[in-house]
């Protein structure tokens, strides 16, 4: 019965997750605006967040997150095959690169450089709201199970 | 969490770009500089960024910034005629530094800017990373 309240909260977690790495990218395209030769990069956030939670299997096992990253385990399409011990494992979110995509900028620049400020700047903003929305939803839900697992009497 | 990442990410774009502050600073207070260390007129410098990948191996998530290079600008400096100056030349001119001092406010400001879109992602991300320590208990 419990699975049913983390399922839910699974999901949530998993945007979280990815919401916290968007928001890393973003931070190292506003931190690179001034590098020559630097690519902006960025992920499809919807994209990430289906293969992430069909992953995972929302809905069917329950396993935290972080347990995915367990020696031998390969599948899914966010992780890395790790075929040996000394494979490191992509912390929770991270992205191979192949699956970041190059934002290219309104208008081009003289060094290459392909950081489009304003729109890092606003992604950034969105980003962070969305992130807290998450962070909301999951209060939400925790607090919901916490109310349902109250005695009737206790106020 | 990948969030703690971006102080390190920020903080290394944010010394980057005191650095390029530093160096636009010496610049200017250098503009009408006849002689350098060396002897030589003081030629103008400008800090090369490069990429330094922050996350472990090689993960591109958290990409900072780190100052490769100093360069000098080897341009000819500003050649002026006045004999009697003490540094004057054999045809009487005085070579002073090939500061462009339009540039150099030019990249104060960008530098500036750019400094402070850093500190503003990191209170964003200081921000967030509080509400999230306080996830459950509101």
């Amino acid at each position: 019965m419990l699975n049913r309240l983390t399922d839910a909260l699974n999901f949530q977690t998993q945007a979280l997750a990815l919401r916290s790495e968007r928001q890393r990218l973003l931070a190292s395209n506003i931190a690179n605006a001034d590098t020559p030769g630097y690519q902006a990069r960025d992920m499809d956030f919807a994209r990430a967040l289906r293969e992430a939670t069909s992953a995972s299997g929302v809905g069917g096992n329950s396993a935290s997150p972080g347990a995915a990253g367990t020696a031998g385990a390969s599948a899914g399409p966010n992780n890395l095959a790790r075929t040996q011990a000394g494979h490191l494992a992509l912390s929770m979110g991270a992205r191979r690169e192949s699956e970041l995509l190059f934002s290219t900028a309104a208008q081009t620049n003289m060094d290459s450089n392909s950081v489009d400020m304003d729109r890092e700047r606003a992604s950034f903003a969105d980003n962070s709201v969305k992130y807290e929305a998450t962070l909301r939803f999951i209060n939400g839900s925790v607090r919901t199970a916490l109310d349902a697992m109250k005695s009737h009497n206790a106020g | 969490m990948s969030m703690f990442q971006i102080f390190s990410v920020s903080g290394s774009a944010v010394s980057a770009q005191s650095q390029r502050l530093n160096v636009v600073a010496s610049n200017l207070a250098n503009a009408d500089t006849v002689a350098g260390p060396d002897g030589q007129a003081y030629k103008a410098r400008q800090v090369v960024f490069q990429t330094a990948l922050m996350g472990a191996g090689n993960d591109i998530g958290s990409a900072g910034v780190k100052v490769s290079t100093i360069s000098e600008d080897q341009t000819p400096g500003r050649r002026v005629l006045d004999p009697k100056h003490p540094k004057a030349d054999a045809e009487g001119y005085v070579t002073y530094s090939n500061v462009n001092t339009v540039e150099e406010m030019v990249n104060m400001i960008s530098a500036s800017r750019s400094y402070q879109n850093n500190i503003e992602v990191m209170s964003t991300a200081k921000s967030l990373l509080l509400k999230t320590l306080q996830m459950g208990q509101s």
